[in-house]
């Protein structure tokens, strides 16, 4: 499956939610989707799904547009941190509409899921938990087995251990049925080891599209002796620096150093790099 | 294999060296298979590239060949190669650490030099 955006806008009244997004995603990946609060990743997914059109600007999957599109949205599944669900329904239900939907559906898949997370079949979405609720969510995308498979922080109410779960079972259903699995959370140091490629989004745009295993190569931490580690980076594009007690730590991003003698040299995580790259500074006047 | 993962080392060399230390301690010989790619991201809840990665680095270095369609195992050599290269890495990544700390906290040459020799005296 290959997803497009060129230029991609979507502005609700005057206000841009996606502004000049530019992104090709291809192959059988499982990609985290990242950006803070009001990046623009809920409306791309949505926009992803075929949930309204773009205002401006191009998005296509595999050279179709998903608006109004069931040949294309039925490739596509959507699982939202809410709003998946009429509350009318029962579990059973949801689940009989989704295999008429998805036409990859798993039926046998989606029962062994039911029972892992010890749903009802027969009880009424209105009285679901929220961690049932999010269950029933990632039952549904799993089992669709949907060539675009797309989790929008499917785990609200979600202990760390039905999480857990998740994880396993995101990684075997993608080792059954290799696809393109694209999954937006907050929870980065949870489920940065899962993806193989990142999308960072920041107001609306692209901040950085890049394979894991490269990002991890462009950044250096260097901590030591600070007077040796201003004297290291004497020029270079610093994105994060920190001192304390003649010690300094700097994070470098796309750059070179060749000389490390007397210094520490190390690696953020992807959530640390994350913070980085996207946090404003508090900057308090004394 | 019941490592536990690091944070600052990128997750496919931690799963070639995982390999390897097996195989310098003994409980991976020869011809004896290794875990599959899914297996290792199974396991440690990483992207199956990334364990598939790490698998290669060791194809490449011939520590673990390929048989089509059966697995991965252990070369006739392996633990040659894997001796050889570590210990090339062995001042690098220890010795010369050890003595930047020593020196920041005055540790003479002698000291140093009768721990080393205790300690391999003890068998250690």
């Amino acid at each position: 499956m290959e997803i497009k955006t060129t230029n991609l806008q979507k502005a609700y009244r005057k206000n841009y939610a996606i502004q000049d997004f530019t992104l090709d995603l291809e192959g059988e990946k499982i990609i985290g989707l990242l950006g803070k609060n009001g990046a623009g990743k809920t409306t791309f997914m949505r926009m992803l799904a075929g949930h309204f059109q773009p205002t401006n600007g191009q998005l296509t999957i595999n050279g179709q547009t998903p608006f109004n599109h069931y040949d294309v949205t039925k490739n596509i599944c959507l699982v939202m941190e809410s709003n998946n669900f009429n509350n009318k329904f029962r579990v059973k239900d949801i689940l009989e509409i989704s295999a008429k939907f998805y036409p990859n559906w798993d039926h046998e898949y989606a029962e062994r899921l039911r029972q892992v997370f010890r749903l009802k079949e027969k009880q009424k979405i209105k009285t679901l938990s929220k961690g049932m609720y999010s269950a029933l969510g990632i039952i549904v995308g799993l089992s669709s087995h949907a060539p675009i498979t797309i989790f929008d922080e499917p785990y609200i109410g979600l202990d760390a251990s039905f999480r857990s779960t998740f994880y396993d079972l995101l990684l075997e259903s993608y080792q059954k049925n290799p696809r393109l699995i694209i999954l937006s959370t907050h929870l980065i140091d949870e489920v940065s080891n899962l993806f193989e490629e990142v999308v960072i989004m920041q107001e609306g745009k692209l901040l950085l599209h890049d394979t894991v295993d490269h990002l991890a190569s462009k950044h250096l931490v260097l901590s030591g002796n600070k007077e040796k580690i201003d004297q290291l980076t004497n020029g270079l594009d610093i994105l994060h620096q920190s001192s304390m007690l003649g010690q300094k730590t700097v994070v470098l991003y796309d750059e070179l150093v060749e000389e490390t003698d007397g210094v520490d040299v190390s690696k953020s995580t992807l959530q640390e790099l994350f913070v980085y790259l996207t946090k404003e500074e508090v900057n308090t006047h004394a | 294999m019941t490592e536990r993962l690091q944070e600052d080392k990128p997750i496919f060399q931690q799963i070639a060296e995982m390999v390897e230390t097996n195989i310098v301690e003994g409980e991976l010989v020869a011809n004896d298979k290794i875990p599959s790619t899914n297996e290792f991201a199974k396991h440690y809840q990483i992207n199956p590239a990334t364990a598939a990665k790490g698998i290669n680095l060791l194809v490449d270095q011939e520590i673990i060949f390929k048989k089509r369609g059966i697995g991965m195992f252990v070369s006739e050599n392996a633990k040659e190669i894997v001796l050889h290269k570590r210990k090339e890495r062995f001042y690098d990544q220890y010795v010369k650490p050890m003595l930047q700390e020593a020196s920041r906290i005055e540790l003479t040459t002698e000291q140093l030099t009768e721990w080393i020799k205790e300690d391999y005296q003890n068998g250690n």
